[in-house]
């Protein structure tokens, strides 16, 4: 029994090792949440591993959400998720999140307006 | 390069497209969607919280549930996206989080197999989401009166009920147009009713 030279990389293989087997992020990230990535994202000094280089290069044109991500890189959803909360704990990803419309929380005004704005992007597609 | 302060309002909302097995969802989702469907997989395993029906669920190790969902750029800083439900409506672990936070849900609906939307009106009702339904004509046909399926859905009456073409732009367009309007409209009734 040999280890090491025939472990199995790829990511869908073994989807949780790329995060050394945690399954909690250290920040709760919604599946639209926008990731963006930082200056200190952009310098590349700071990166720890082939995916956070992936994640960098993909977040560092246009905005991409945390179910973008995950489908691109092809890892499950929580891999995505832990892998973008250390990035951006470590400053490497800014993360935007969603406007909430949830029917009894939230800030009404704010709500109201952002609908407005997705009502007339809609009309102008 | 953008400052934080350029960015500072981004955002993003979403939309929830339901509706059975084979109704057309991603095809609905691909019609309007900026980008080809993608998909993105869920794992649940035995270690998931808030799992009160493990026991239907016949791998306790990993089940994946798969998502197609596509994106519309509505400003710079204002990005709106489409989540299909996964098919099975059992994986009901994914759909909590799919309807956290949405505007509000299309349920798209087959009247060859009415009764596969039954549960998904029943959550989104129990979950105060606002959804419409839209009946999914496959070939251009209307083969019912909107209020004959209102009625076997049982749904209240102004909960919006309107055909569509899944595969066509423009009727994707203004069944997304008549959810934002009809969710619009609930907050400004609430409003007026609260003063």
């Amino acid at each position: 029994m040999v280890l090491g030279g025939d472990e199995p990389t790829g990511s869908l293989v073994r989807p949780y090792a790329v995060t050394r087997g945690r399954t909690r992020p250290q920040l709760e990230i919604a599946l639209e949440a926008l990731v963006e990535t930082t200056a200190r994202g952009r310098s590349g000094q700071f990166l720890g591993g082939r995916e956070q280089k992936v994640i960098v290069d993909l977040c560092g044109g246009r905005l991409q959400s945390l179910a973008e991500i995950a489908a691109r890189m092809e890892v499950p959803l929580g891999v995505a998720r832990v892998l973008v909360a250390d990035m951006a704990a470590d400053g490497l990803l800014a993360v935007h999140e969603p406007t909430g419309f949830d029917a009894d929380g939230g800030d009404g005004s704010v709500g109201t307006e952002l609908l407005e704005r997705v009502l007339s992007g809609l009309r102008r597609l | 390069m953008n400052s934080s302060a350029d960015t500072s309002r981004v955002t993003s909302a979403k939309i929830v497209i339901a509706g059975g097995f084979g109704v057309g969802k991603t095809t609905l989702v691909g019609s309007v969607s900026e980008i080809t469907p993608l998909t993105t997989e869920a794992i649940m395993t035995s270690a998931s919280e808030g799992v009160d029906d493990n026991n239907l669920v016949p791998d306790k190790q990993t089940t994946t549930v798969a998502m197609d969902f596509g994106r519309i750029t509505i400003d710079q800083d204002l990005i709106l996206y489409l989540f299909g439900t996964p098919g099975q409506t059992r994986f009901w672990f994914m759909w909590d989080e799919l309807v956290r936070g949405a505007i509000g849900a299309i349920v798209l609906v087959d009247t060859r197999r009415l009764a596969d939307c039954f549960s998904v009106i029943d959550f989104f009702e129990h979950r105060k989401l606002p959804y419409l339904v839209a009946v999914n004509c496959f070939d251009g046909k209307q083969l019912h009166d909107l209020n004959d399926i209102r009625d076997a859905l049982q749904i209240s009456h102004d909960v919006p009920v309107m055909y569509t073409d899944a595969r066509n732009r423009e009727s994707t367009k203004q069944v997304l147009i008549k959810l934002v309007e009809y969710v619009l409209s609930m907050r400004r009734t609430r409003t007026v009713g609260v003063h």
